[in-house]
């Protein structure tokens, strides 16, 4: 098939419009497509199976315990969750830990990439000992964080002008400030990787250039590298904010909830675990799911995201 | 969500890895499966071993741990039963499951000679807990409920209601321990104010019921929570929490259940400050809430319910009864600390050694009171604890009037 001389008139055929290819190039397009195939099927049966299905279900009215109430209830699943006030709560709760800690993070991970980046000394054991914090299992490292603030066992309480009576995470802000702690301690690492990246594609010879013409250091950092960095500062939010929306585990150690931290995630885990409502808990899945794809969206075409670095410019 | 997923794909692999290799068929010698949480002290794990001995080889009991905490548990077990698996034949079931599971035909009914074994001699409050619109579900076993346990040294006049503990408490400058964490403990402590007052959560049919008792319960709750005997991290107090509370001195009052005795006593060996506490640990009736009535206290405890799917349905109905048996409701006792469910052996010699509170224990239990029973108690219950916690900012009359509210929206399988 590919034998075709090259005397055939090419230059023709792709001046005539896009649709119409030469045979070689239609060659390689069927290539590319059975290439392409393993991994395409890979991710339909991976992932498009359980999304096909979560939404199937959330059309359900289906709790495990009573499986003859069975019935197609169309979208009053989504009604119930959207007319009740723990998901508005939920949703709130879980923007404020998002929106803090992926900004003190933001801070954080630069300062800290920064180092990185301008460590000449021990950059191998630098770099090894501030991923820490981020090969820690999240468990873990919640479970920790909740013995520190424990009044009975907790090494916060009590230390210097803290009252040795004050319970940390029985109330709800202080209870957002130890969450939100855990979670910028565990994945600031993670953005600073990003960030670092970032920093490696800003090129020496422009800093070396606008420091000749007498740029102060913050001048550089804020006209230059900055603006160099934005596609990569802009890949670790969307990565950290879409992780931070799925909040979990560290919530579920350190309150389960309670003094209204719950967040998303718990409710659906509620309603799919514990209430074995498997069409309450899709509807909460799916809708969880369709905020993340909003935030996505916000993040691409609002801030200009490219996951594939430059070539779209 | 993803990694707990995870974490779960790899235990359940894990257990099904680990006990998959028993085989149910070798040699005439059937193997049984009883899921049951992971009791530490081996009480459970000699008990099947005695009704592998008594079988003569027609069966061997063989344990499949659960974790520890009661909504792991249920949450593991619930969805397998829900996948109809026919790996569990015996489940130590929480007393708070039974409608839940019978409403699902999950668990096998008890009945004819099976119902008369399993029902004779049995306290009135476990048995109830066994039962679900009449009839028989699950053997009772363990059972158990919570007493108040003060300090004989600092406590003058035992409290007889909440109004005098707390007055007292706050006289002498020292705290009460409860359980107010938002989980199941705070249910328990809610559903033993209620009956207290006289009420009930729902009725038969899982109606909200609440009024009066439910808004006197409630005031209880608010008056401890806001008031200096409350302890710091009273919220967050789960059982354990409590037990350490009481340990360290800092409480003269703990409502919790016979395990803090035992603790107290081990504890006692080894740490001198343990030792003057558990010396001067002195305990009595659950605390009422009118003056003159007496207080009836949740039961809790462990029932065992035949799976549903078992390939050998009868041959697990009696290993069941076999392991409720009382000598083995003696072993639990000694080792485990877990009481009987039986009447007689609250006189018995060797429960009197392992409570020495054994009379004030059983009395508690024959007039204790189930969490409401409705297949939908799981919805109930986290309603309750949603609704109802921080009890500090419980409104009586309006919070009451919005738990109704959520119980009704979440038994008609619905969020609030």
């Amino acid at each position: 098939m590919a034998a075709q001389p090259a005397a055939t008139p090419a230059p023709v055929a792709q001046k005539g419009g896009r649709k119409r290819l030469t045979e070689r190039a239609r060659a390689e397009r069927k290539l590319a497509y059975m290439l392409c195939a393993p991994a395409v099927l890979a991710m339909l049966v991976v992932t498009g199976y359980p999304i096909a299905y979560a939404i199937y279900l959330s059309t359900q009215r289906y709790d495990l315990r009573f499986p003859d109430d069975r019935e197609f209830v169309g979208l009053s699943n989504y009604g119930e969750v959207l007319t009740s006030s723990t998901w508005w709560l939920d949703l709130t709760n879980t923007v404020i830990i998002m929106g803090f800690s992926v900004a003190i993070e933001l801070v954080l991970g630069m300062a800290i990439a920064l180092i990185m980046h301008r460590a000449i000394w021990g950059r191998g054991p630098v770099r090894a000992s501030i991923l820490i914090p981020y090969g820690i299992v999240t468990v873990v490292a919640a479970f920790a964080w909740r013995y520190a603030f424990d009044p009975t066992t907790g090494f916060v309480i009590g230390l210097g002008p803290i009252s040795e009576t004050w319970a940390p995470l029985a109330e709800r802000a202080s209870s957002f400030f130890v969450i939100i702690m855990t979670e910028v301690w565990k994945t600031t690492p993670f953005m600073a990787l990003l960030l670092l990246a970032g920093l490696a594609l800003v090129p020496d010879e422009l800093n070396e250039a606008a420091k000749v013409d007498g740029a102060s250091t913050v001048q550089r950092f804020f006209r230059i590298t900055l603006p160099l960095m934005k596609p990569a500062i802009v890949v670790a939010l969307l990565f950290r904010a879409l992780d931070a929306f799925r909040i979990f585990d560290s919530v579920f150690i350190l309150t389960a909830g309670a003094n209204d931290t719950e967040t998303v995630s718990i409710l659906g885990y509620n309603q799919l675990i514990n209430r074995v409502n498997l069409g309450l808990g899709s509807a909460v899945s799916v809708l969880i799911f369709a905020c993340v794809i909003i935030i996505a969206f916000v993040f691409i075409k609002g801030l200009g995201a490219s996951t594939s670095q430059e070539d779209d410019r | 969500m993803g990694k707990v997923a995870i974490t779960i794909g790899v235990a359940v692999v894990s257990i099904l890895l680990g006990s998959g290799c028993g085989g149910d068929d070798s040699g005439g010698s059937r193997t049984l499966k009883w899921y049951v949480f992971a009791e530490p002290s081996g009480a459970f794990q000699e008990a099947a071993d005695n009704c592998t001995k008594q079988a003569n080889g027609r069966y061997r009991v063989e344990i499949v741990d659960l974790p520890t905490n009661a909504d792991q548990q249920r949450e593991l077990v619930v969805r397998r039963l829900a996948a109809e698996d026919s790996d569990i034949d015996i489940i130590g079931m929480d007393v708070i499951w039974t409608a839940e599971f019978a409403e699902a035909e999950w668990i096998n009914e008890v009945t004819g000679a099976n119902r008369q074994r399993a029902e004779r001699g049995v306290l009135p409050g476990p048995l109830e807990t066994a039962k679900y619109k009449g009839r028989l579900w699950t053997v009772p076993f363990t059972s158990n409920t919570q007493l108040l346990w003060y300090r004989k040294d600092l406590v003058k006049q035992v409290p007889k209601t909440w109004d005098e503990m707390i007055d007292q408490a706050e006289r002498l400058n020292t705290t009460i321990q409860v359980q107010a964490a938002r989980y199941e403990g705070l249910v328990v402590w809610f559903n033993s104010l209620v009956a207290s007052a006289g009420g009930e959560i729902v009725d038969d049919a899982g109606k909200p019921v609440l009024g009066a008792p439910a808004v006197q319960a409630a005031e209880v709750m608010k008056r401890l929570a806001s008031s200096s005997a409350a302890p710091p991290a009273m919220t967050n107090n789960k059982e354990d929490q409590a037990r350490l509370g009481f340990e360290s001195g800092a409480s003269a009052f703990q409502v919790n259940y016979s395990f803090v005795y035992a603790s107290a006593k081990t504890g006692a060996e080894t740490n001198p400050a343990t030792k003057k506490i558990f010396e001067n640990m002195g305990w009595a009736r659950w605390p009422s809430v009118d003056p003159g009535k007496p207080s009836r206290v949740t039961l809790g405890g462990i029932n065992l319910g035949v799976g549903a799917f078992s390939k050998n349905p009868d041959l697990a109905q009696e290993a069941a009864l076999c392991i409720a048996q009382p000598d083995n409701q003696v072993i639990a006792a000694e080792k485990g600390g877990l009481a009987p469910s039986n009447e007689a052996l609250y006189q018995d010699k060797r429960i009197k050694k392992a409570f020495p509170f054994a009379d004030l224990l059983g009395e508690s239990i024959a007039t204790g009171v189930p969490r409401p029973v409705t297949p939908a108690y799981s919805d109930i219950s986290l309603a309750i604890q949603q609704t109802l916690h921080p009890p500090q900012d419980i409104e009586p009359k309006k919070t009451i009037e919005d738990l109704k509210d959520n119980i009704d929206t979440v038994s008609n399988g619905g969020i609030f």
